[in-house]
């Protein structure tokens, strides 16, 4: 009995075998189907990468807590070591940041003047909804963050991102309780901006390095290093002059930009509501208007 | 009655233990996501999914077949917001190339296990980096995919130390 068991394996081995082999190329051809599919027909995948995300959001709040925790350590020693440097660069900057909080006051006063005289309408209420960033995600295929919010809480897609320093990109999938953010430092990021001194408009392309660059510049204009950039509110998506980076260095074919977002610091984020449209809902803002015409 | 009963229930307990590296293989994904906050780390994930493919490719092949591969690549993919697909295929295809190579990394010395993971891990980020920049139409800076290898390297004799105490621990062989 044992031995015709053992037979009955011995022939079935290469048939499991062949099973087998097929089962790996099969599903080898399976994934390199979905590579191609996901570059033409990008909404099923989308739909997929959210619902998945939204699903392990909870376990990777949970486990991001105690690296941020400990990263957390980590920084409070090393601010220990120079504590007293530190304490003489703030109140050098202390110093500097009160002498601007003068002029600002000044300009802020004769803005509201200027305002009143020419009855500027403002854009509407901004409301903010602050998120845990729970996942770095992609590494070096994508650069986009998991936040720990989504449209339970208000996160609606194209939102702008930002953090203390400045733009940190844009929302790109939402869902119930988690959204993805979209580096401007991503391969596909574009955003309208301009170079607050000289007014000049630019589109600041990613790169999927740390550094972003400066395309579409209008003919004969350009940038010199240290120049601010900020958003320049075309297309409707950003609000007007959210600061983006600065000019870092500027060759004949390529303008760089050093975003002001350090990607490593990102711990809480803020998606912006600034009530505008925009390019997300281009098609339907377009029908409405065609629909207002007559 | 009994007997049955308990061979049911025995079953049962080999089955949860044997499910654990697929298991593991999706926290390691997740902790490979994790925001670690640190200087120039941020941007390179490791990538412990390929330390744990390998791992259970050269050891215990049967506890990860090959659509638990598959499964674990897709969802690397989906949390990771990079092309869809691409992870399953390079994972597919380490896990192909170690079990061609299995009799001659099983068995030997830690080093050389080391090793097989640095030439099969090299090729893998390779590959990776001619496909990611076919699917985007250009060339994507190669220096990221240098980090994120050498610091998967890094890590290997950790997380391959920790699937090892897992395997006598749980699996028992």
């Amino acid at each position: 009995m044992k031995q015709r068991h053992g037979a009955v394996v011995q022939a079935a081995q290469p048939i499991k075998n062949l099973i087998q082999r097929f089962a790996y190329i099969g599903l080898v051809l399976a994934a390199v189907a979905i590579l191609m599919f996901g570059k033409a027909d990008t909404v099923l995948i989308e739909q997929a990468r959210i619902y998945v995300t939204d699903a392990v959001a909870p376990i990777l709040n949970l486990l991001s807590r105690p690296a941020a925790t400990l990263s957390n350590l980590v920084a409070q020693g090393n601010e220990l070591v120079a504590l007293r440097e530190e304490n003489a660069r703030l109140r050098e900057e202390n110093a500097r940041l009160l002498q601007w909080q003068t002029v600002a006051r000044k300009l802020d006063a004769e803005n509201t003047e200027l305002r009143n005289l020419s009855k500027f309408q403002p854009q509407g209420t901004q409301s903010y909804i602050t998120a845990r960033v729970i996942a770095d995600a992609g590494g070096t295929f994508a650069h986009s963050l998991v936040l720990s919010a989504g449209s339970r809480s208000g996160v609606r897609k194209g939102q702008a991102v930002i953090s203390g320093d400045g733009l940190v990109g844009r929302v790109h999938g939402v869902g119930p309780n988690s959204s993805r953010v979209l580096l401007i430092t991503d391969l596909n990021s574009r955003i309208p901006v301009m170079i607050e001194e000289t007014r000049v408009r630019a589109i600041l392309a990613g790169n999927n390095s740390t550094r972003t660059s400066l395309i579409h510049l209008p003919p004969g204009a350009t940038a010199s290093p240290g120049d601010r950039v900020i958003t320049s509110g075309h297309g409707g998506a950003f609000p007007w002059g959210l600061p983006v980076g600065v000019v870092a260095s500027v060759t004949d074919d390529r303008i760089e930009v050093q975003p002001y977002m350090d990607r490593e610091r990102l711990e809480f984020v803020r998606a912006v509501d600034f009530g505008l449209k925009g390019i997300v809902t281009l098609p339907r803002a377009g029908k409405a208007k065609t629909k207002d015409r007559p | 009655m009994v007997v049955k009963q308990q061979s049911f229930i025995q079953r049962l307990d080999l089955l949860a233990r044997n499910i654990t590296p697929f298991l593991l293989g999706l926290v390691l994904i997740m902790v490979s996501q994790l925001p670690t906050h640190l200087p120039e780390l941020g941007r390179i994930s490791p990538m412990l999914a390929l330390i744990a493919v390998y791992h259970w490719g050269v050891f215990r092949p049967e506890l990860l077949p090959s659509p638990a591969v598959f499964v674990l690549g897709l969802f690397l993919d989906l949390l990771s917001g990079g092309p869809v697909g691409i992870n399953a295929m390079i994972l597919l295809l380490v896990y192909g190339l170690v079990l061609s190579q299995r009799r001659f990394l099983f068995g030997k010395s830690f080093a050389v296990v080391w090793i097989g993971f640095g030439v099969i891990g090299a090729a893998a980020t390779l590959v990776t980096f001619i496909v990611v920049s076919l699917y985007h139409l250009t060339p994507v800076s190669p220096q990221g995919f240098l980090f994120q290898f050498f610091l998967t390297l890094g890590l290997f004799p950790l997380v391959s130390w920790l699937l090892l105490r897992w395997q006598r621990l749980v699996l028992r062989g």
